[in-house]
């Protein structure tokens, strides 16, 4: 791919496009990646990247991410903070799937344990936790109920039963974030999403059986701080986010916002995806208030796929979950935008920080993060491929210019057609199941779209993360089981 | 059907394009070439259900966006995956009313492909031609 012609090298692994390079940015545009991702990122990243330096309000910079590649307005692996009272929400800069995550759960047994039961474990995942194009979650609610889960997300699980205390204080705002408007959503939201609580969705989302073998394991007092203690530990990590209520809430503002932007505040964007409102007008909080809602339906949904994961390892197994030591690591949104303190021109002010594809990573000793991980810094839920593994990484001190922000996931390379033609979905499976990944899916097609080779190297997007001092590595986690949508 | 799917345009979704002769033809191509994302075998569509849609909008390309999405919400909201039955654009594509049938989601008897999250404005185009009408749409998947 070619570059833009004045990026500037400001170090081994960050990258500067120029205010210089377009009269209308605002701000220079950041890009965290070696040279190698640098060079294999597509060219739309960088000028959606300088489009986002142009919106009303940024701070510092328009940053990106090593996992970067194109999105619809910013680029996934985007990271924008906007001045609250000046600058713009825009939810091309959280992304449809709103409150997109990763959850991470320990167990106490060792892969030898796990082995003689993981086709019976991936087989009774695959049938409890509903995957793939139109399915309905288990959970018995009405839409008169529904608002309730979209004001408090986790804590309405953990009042149904479906969760622990511990679950939510291990959960990025404590599984509920606060000033949620379900009075902001239009009914069409809750039809789409009620019945969706406990579902994967499809694409690349998935829940997985993972071990942390020894030689995987970067630092051990944090891996340990992690819960991560055994060697060949079993865990479960998981990939989701809002369904369709979340997507249907960034289509209609998507309307609402380009209907008024330019009309009423006179906001001009070159891309659609883009479109976006002040901060502070009735639209701007409007879609806060309801994005919120998303992020708590979010939550709530991966707290209830968390309490089906226990259901099944408990069944198989005959022990309880705490037996087994089913105890959650950490969620992390990936896909949000929240106001939160940062240091800017050498002074703590509150900032809008729109994350798309991109990961909060709170270092050592900051607040917001639970007790038990303060001395170590955030845990950072890293996806990566199916074939390939997974991260989790922790939060770093230092990381304060790009907002406490990491990368999310490997980011693709080849395009779903592109990996369709290229790979069968039942040779995958079976290639995978010799190498020993037992992978249930409810689409051979969607299947042989998540081929490991579709995406960049986790192991080059995560040590990128490291050398450019934005997070560090703290366990490498290898799939051996694997149900996706 | 007069659609094809466009293997560069979107990597980590899917974008296709599709034609008509006239605005009914090229909103028929467009709500198959949906369904097609998210179904393999279409023939194998029962009739079971039907569902009317009506919608208006300031011009043809809204109109289009609007139907496509109308695709994707029944999808979630009902479990329906549903083909046009019938289909008319009048008021000069501004308005619709189409008749749609199809059935809920069997994971046991319909090869599923991919779900779609949403329909976007990124490279989004509906032009007219000496054929007629192409446009080309990409799915957030």
């Amino acid at each position: 791919m070619s570059l833009p012609h004045d990026i500037i090298r400001i170090s081994d692994t960050l990258w500067e496009i120029p205010k210089s390079h377009d009269p209308e940015m605002r701000v220079p545009a950041r890009i965290f990646a070696t040279e190698k991702l640098l060079q294999k990122m597509d060219e739309a990243v960088f000028q959606q990247a300088v489009n986002v330096a142009k919106l009303p309000g940024i701070l510092k910079y328009s940053y990106c991410m090593p996992d970067g590649h194109w999105g619809y307005g910013f680029p996934i692996g985007g990271v924008a903070a906007m001045d609250p009272e000046e600058g713009v929400i825009s939810p091309g800069g959280i992304g449809f799937d709103i409150n997109c995550g990763m959850r991470l759960c320990l167990t106490n047994l060792t892969f030898d344990e796990v082995k003689p039961h993981l086709k019976r474990l991936v087989e009774r995942l695959f049938d409890r936790v509903p995957c793939g194009v139109g399915r309905k979650g288990f959970v018995e609610i009405s839409k008169k109920e529904f608002p309730r889960v979209a004001r408090e997300g986790s804590r309405w699980c953990l009042n149904k039963g479906y969760g622990t205390q511990h679950d939510l204080e291990m959960t990025e705002e404590g599984g509920c974030i606060e000033d949620a408007d379900p009075s902001r959503v239009s009914q069409k939201a809750i039809e789409r999403g009620f019945h969706q609580i406990g579902t994967l969705g499809s694409g690349n989302h998935y829940l997985e059986i993972q071990v942390a073998k020894p030689e995987n394991i970067f630092d051990e007092q944090t891996a340990r701080a992690y819960g991560i203690t055994i060697p060949n530990q079993v865990v479960i990590m998981f990939h989701c986010g809002s369904r369709g209520f979340g997507h249907q809430i960034a289509t209609d503002y998507l309307e609402i916002f380009l209907k008024v932007m330019q009309s009423k505040y006179k906001l001009k964007v070159n891309d659609k995806e883009l479109a976006c409102a002040p901060f502070r007008s009735p639209e701007g909080q409007a879609y806060f208030a309801a994005m919120k809602c998303a992020v708590n339906m979010a939550f709530a949904n991966r707290q209830v796929i968390l309490h089906r994961v226990r259901e099944v390892f408990s069944e198989v197994f005959c022990k309880s979950p705490q037996d087994l030591g089913l105890s959650q690591v950490y969620d992390v949104a990936h896909n949000i935008a929240k106001l939160e303190k940062h240091i800017v021109d050498g002074k703590m002010r509150t900032v809008l920080v729109h994350r798309k594809g991109s990961t909060r990573a709170f270092g050592p000793g900051m607040d917001g993060i639970p007790d038990a991980y303060r001395k170590v810094g955030q845990p950072v839920i890293i996806g990566g491929s199916m074939e390939t593994g997974s991260y989790l990484l922790a939060g770093v001190k230092g990381n304060e210019d790009a907002f406490c922000t990491t990368a999310h996931g490997s980011g693709r390379t080849m395009s779903r057609r592109q990996a369709r033609k290229q790979f069968r979905g039942d040779d995958l499976q079976r290639a995978m199941e010799e190498r020993g990944v037992y992978v249930r899916s409810a689409s051979f097609a969607g299947l042989a779209e998540e081929a490991g080779l579709a995406y960049k190297n986790i192991d080059d997007v995560t040590e990128a993360t490291e050398l450019s001092g934005i997070s560090k590595r703290i366990v490498r986690l290898v799939p051996v089981g694997n149900i996706k949508g | 059907m007069p659609y094809r799917f466009l293997d560069d345009v979107a990597t980590a979704d899917i974008a296709f394009e599709a034609t008509g002769r006239d605005l009914n033809e090229i909103f028929r191509a467009a709500a198959a070439a949906t369904l097609a994302v998210m179904l393999e075998d279409i023939p194998g569509l029962e009739d079971r259900v039907e569902r009317t849609v009506v919608l208006d909008a300031d011009d043809p390309q809204e109109l289009l966006f609007r139907f496509l999405q109308e695709v994707i919400f029944y999808k979630d909201a009902e479990c329906l995956l549903l083909r046009v039955r019938e289909l008319n654009v009048t008021g000069d594509g501004r308005q619709l009313r189409a008749v749609m049938s199809g059935e809920a989601v069997d994971i046991e008897r319909h090869c599923l492909n991919v779900d779609i999250k949403a329909v976007t404005y990124h490279l989004f185009t509906f032009k007219e031609t000496a054929e007629g009408y192409v446009t080309t749409v990409v799915l957030d998947i």
